[in-house]
C-alpha cells in the first residue's frame, strides 16, 4: 500500500515528537518539516534524519505539491490563518493547537463520525486521556455529570498551555460533554512542579444511576483502555473504576513513549499519538478509495 | 507606616473546616458581623476558591453565585473578595463574580507557576477590581524564586501580592526573610496568609507585619484548612499589643467570632464539626510540608484503608503534592494498605 504523504508544520517540541512517530509509521511518509526559525533544534534534527525542511512555514507546504495531510503544531492564532489556505489546497489538516476550527476528535470515541472532515482538532491532552473513560461509562449507564482532573508536570506545560490555561480548562470540559456524552461536566487542570517531574495522571469522576452495574462499567472502561493502548502504549488505568458514593472513580496514568519528549510528558505523547492515529485512519480510507476507483 | 489591612477569610478558607457546608444564610450573618467590627475585606467561596465546588475537593451547599450574592447583599462598606485558582476556576467564574458585585479578585497558583495567572489578573484589572496575585505554599521554593514569581504577577497588573504559608511550615525568621526578598523585588505591597500547624500562625503574621507586610489574612476561630489560619480575633488583639493598630475593633471582632459559634450551633451537621486544632496530624502536615487542605482526606483515607496517617503524610510530603491533588491521597493510602 502506498504511504500517505504528510508534512509537519511547526518544529517545536510537539512537531519534533511527531516526526519520530511518523518515522515509525508504516502508513505515513514524511515529505516536509516546516518551521519558521532556521536555528530551531527541531529543523536541525529533521535534516539530520534526512527529511526536507523549509523555514517559511505554510508557504513551503503549499509549494510542495505532494502533501495530502498536514499536522499543525504551531499555535491557535496561526492555525486560524493556515486552516482556510490548507482547505483551499485540498490538504487535510490535523490540528494540535487549541484553535478548534474543525470538530474535536478523540480517536477511540468519535473518529468514525469525522473520517471525511478536511480539518480535525485534537482538543487537549486532558481530553484525549479522560473523554474515552467518560464515553466508556456512558455507553453502559448514562453519565449525569463527569468531572476530570488532569495533573501534569510543570516542565511539560509549554508557554502556550500556561498562558491559555482558561481555554484549556473550558475546551476540555466541553469535550467531556460533547464527545464523552456526560450531561454536565467540569474539568480541572493542575500543574505540578515536583522534581523529578511527575508522570501525567488523570482522575475521572462520573455520576451515574444508583442502579448502574459496577462490573459492566469496569469491563467497558478496561476494554476502552486497551483500545487506547494500541496507539498510546503508556496509557494505564492505575485505579480501576469503583463505585464511590454517587459516582464512579477511575485513575489513569500516561507514560510517554519517550520519542523526543521525556517519558513523564505523557500529556504531550497522548496528543501526538492521537494525531498519528487520526492520520493513519485517513491513510487507510484514502487508500481504500483509490483501490475502489482503480477497480 | 503604610495602612495595615486585615483580610478575613473565614467564609473561604474556613469552608475547609466545615467540608464546604457554609450556607448562604450563615455567610450573610458572618459577613454582617465582620463588617460591623470594621473588617475591610471579606473573602468568600469554596475553600479552594470560586469554581472549586467539585467531587474532587468537595461540593458546596449552594452554587458560587448564591454564596457571593448572600455576602455582597449583606455588606455596605466592606469589599468582597474571591479566591480563584486558574485551571480550577475560569474567567467565566471571575466575570460572574464581578457581575454580582465582588470587587477584589485574589488570583492564586502554586508558588512556582505565576504565569498561569496572567489572563485572570488582566481580566480583574480590566474590570477595575482590586487584582491580587496569590502564591500558594511559598515555603516550597526559595525566597529568590518567590520574588521572581511575585515580579511576574506585578508585571501582569497585580496590585498586591499575597504569600500563603499553606502548610504552616515556616517559622518567624523565615517568614521575614521571604517578605523582605519579595519587597526588594516588587513595588506593590505584600500580604501574608498563615496556617497554624506548628502553632505559629499569629507569631508568623506578626513577623510578616514587622517585615513590612501591608495585608494580613485571618479567620474567625482560626477556621481554615488543616490546623486553621491565624485566628482573626487573636490577631487583632496581638497586633494592637504589638503596636500595629488596625481599623478593626477588638470587641467587634470578638462578637463576630461569637456569632460564628452561635450560627454553627444552629445547624446540626455543622455543630459536630471539630474546631481547627493543632493535633498530631496537623503537626505532621506542617513538619512534612503537606498542604493543609489535605488533613480531612488523609484522615478519611487512613481510616478507610487502615493505614498510619503519619506514614501517609510523610509519603505525600516526599511526593511534593501541591494543592488540589486530593486523588493522590487515595492512591497512596491504597498503596500503603497493599491494595494498589
Amino acid at each position: 500500500m502506498a504511504k500517505l504523504s504528510v508534512a509537519i508544520l511547526g518544529s517545536g517540541n510537539i512537531g519534533t515528537d511527531l516526526m519520530y512517530k511518523v518515522r515509525r509509521s508504516t502508513l505515513l511518509e514524511l515529505q516536509l518539516v516546516a518551521g519558521i526559525d532556521p536555528t530551531s533544534e527541531g529543523l536541525a534534527l529533521a535534516r539530520k534524519l534526512g527529511y526536507e525542511t523549509c523555514t517559511d512555514g505554510i508557504e513551503g507546504i503549499l509549494r510542495n505539491g505532494k502533501i495530502k495531510l498536514v499536522f499543525d503544531a504551531t499555535s491557535a492564532r496561526t492555525h486560524l490563518d493556515h486552516a482556510p489556505r490548507l482547505k483551499a489546497a485540498g490538504i487535510i489538516a490535523v490540528d494540535l493547537t487549541p484553535a478548534a476550527v474543525g470538530p474535536g476528535v478523540i480517536p477511540v470515541v468519535n473518529l468514525q463520525q469525522h473520517s471525511t472532515e478536511p480539518n480535525v482538532n485534537l482538543v487537549s491532552c486532558g481530553a484525549q486521556a479522560t473523554v474515552p473513560i467518560v464515553a466508556a461509562i456512558n455507553r453502559i449507564s448514562p453519565v449525569q455529570y463527569a468531572e476530570t482532573v488532569s495533573t501534569i508536570a510543570s516542565r511539560s506545560a509549554g508557554p502556550g498551555t500556561r498562558h491559555n490555561i482558561d481555554e484549556f480548562t473550558r475546551t476540555t470540559a466541553r469535550s467531556v460533554s460533547d464527545i464523552g456524552g456526560a450531561k454536565q461536566s467540569k474539568s480541572i487542570i493542575v500543574l505540578n512542579p515536583a522534581e523529578p517531574p511527575i508522570i501525567m495522571r488523570n482522575t475521572v469522576y462520573a455520576v451515574v444511576d444508583q442502579s448502574a452495574d459496577e462490573k459492566s462499567i469496569r469491563d467497558s472502561v478496561m476494554a476502552m483502555a486497551e483500545n487506547i493502548k494500541s496507539y498510546v502504549p503508556g496509557y494505564k488505568i492505575t485505579v480501576e473504576p469503583f463505585l464511590d458514593g454517587d459516582h464512579i472513580t477511575t485513575c489513569i496514568e500516561v507514560i510517554g513513549a519517550g520519542d523526543y519528549l521525556a517519558t513523564y510528558a505523557g500529556n504531550l505523547d497522548i496528543i501526538t499519538a492521537a494525531a498519528i492515529n487520526v492520520a493513519e485512519r485517513y491513510a487507510e480510507t484514502l487508500s481504500q478509495e483509490r483501490m475502489a476507483v482503480n477497480g | 507606616m503604610a495602612k495595615l489591612t486585615v483580610v478575613d477569610v473565614t467564609l473561604r478558607d474556613g469552608n475547609h473546616t466545615v467540608r464546604q457546608q457554609f450556607s448562604p444564610e450563615l455567610m450573610s450573618k458572618i459577613a454582617t458581623a465582620l463588617e460591623a467590627s470594621g473588617v475591610d475585606m471579606i473573602e468568600v467561596g469554596h475553600g479552594d476558591g470560586t469554581g472549586g465546588s467539585s467531587i474532587h475537593v468537595g461540593r458546596t451547599v449552594a452554587p458560587d453565585s448564591q454564596l457571593l450574592q448572600a455576602v455582597v447583599s449583606s455588606v455596605k462598606r466592606a469589599r468582597v473578595a474571591i479566591f480563584l485558582i486558574p485551571g480550577f476556576g475560569t474567567m467565566v467564574d471571575l466575570q460572574q463574580a464581578y457581575d454580582l458585585g465582588v470587587t477584589v479578585a485574589r488570583v492564586a497558583c502554586h508558588c512556582t507557576e505565576a504565569d498561569i495567572t496572567e489572563q485572570h489578573i488582566q481580566l480583574a484589572r480590566k474590570l477595575n477590581m482590586l487584582a491580587v496575585g496569590y502564591l500558594i505554599s511559598f515555603g516550597m521554593a526559595p525566597p529568590e524564586r518567590i520574588a521572581e514569581e511575585a515580579k511576574k504577577m506585578e508585571s501582569y497588573g497585580a496590585q498586591y501580592v499575597n504569600l500563603a504559608d499553606s502548610q504552616g511550615y515556616l517559622v518567624p525568621h523565615q517568614v521575614k526573610e521571604y517578605i523582605a526578598a519579595v519587597q526588594d523585588a516588587v513595588k506593590i505591597p505584600v500580604g501574608f496568609h498563615a496556617h497554624n500547624n506548628l502553632g505559629l500562625a499569629i507569631g508568623n503574621s506578626l513577623a510578616a507585619v514587622e517585615a513590612g507586610a501591608a495585608y494580613v489574612d485571618g479567620s474567625l476561630k482560626g477556621f481554615g484548612g488543616g490546623a486553621g489560619n491565624a485566628q482573626t480575633e487573636t490577631l487583632i488583639a496581638a497586633l494592637k499589643r504589638g503596636g500595629f493598630p488596625t481599623e478593626v475593633d477588638l470587641f467587634g471582632i470578638l462578637d463576630a467570632a461569637a456569632t460564628l459559634v452561635a450560627e454553627i450551633n444552629k445547624y446540626p451537621h455543622l455543630a459536630n464539626v471539630p474546631m481547627p486544632t493543632v493535633d498530631n496530624d496537623s503537626i505532621m502536615m506542617g513538619y512534612a510540608c503537606v498542604y493543609g487542605g489535605y488533613v480531612l482526606p488523609i484522615k478519611r483515607a487512613a481510616q478507610e484503608y487502615g493505614c498510619d496517617p503519619r506514614e501517609l503524610v510523610l509519603r505525600l510530603g516526599a511526593r511534593k503534592v501541591v494543592a488540589t491533588q486530593e486523588d493522590v491521597v487515595i492512591e497512596e493510602a491504597r498503596r500503603l494498605a497493599g491494595m494498589a
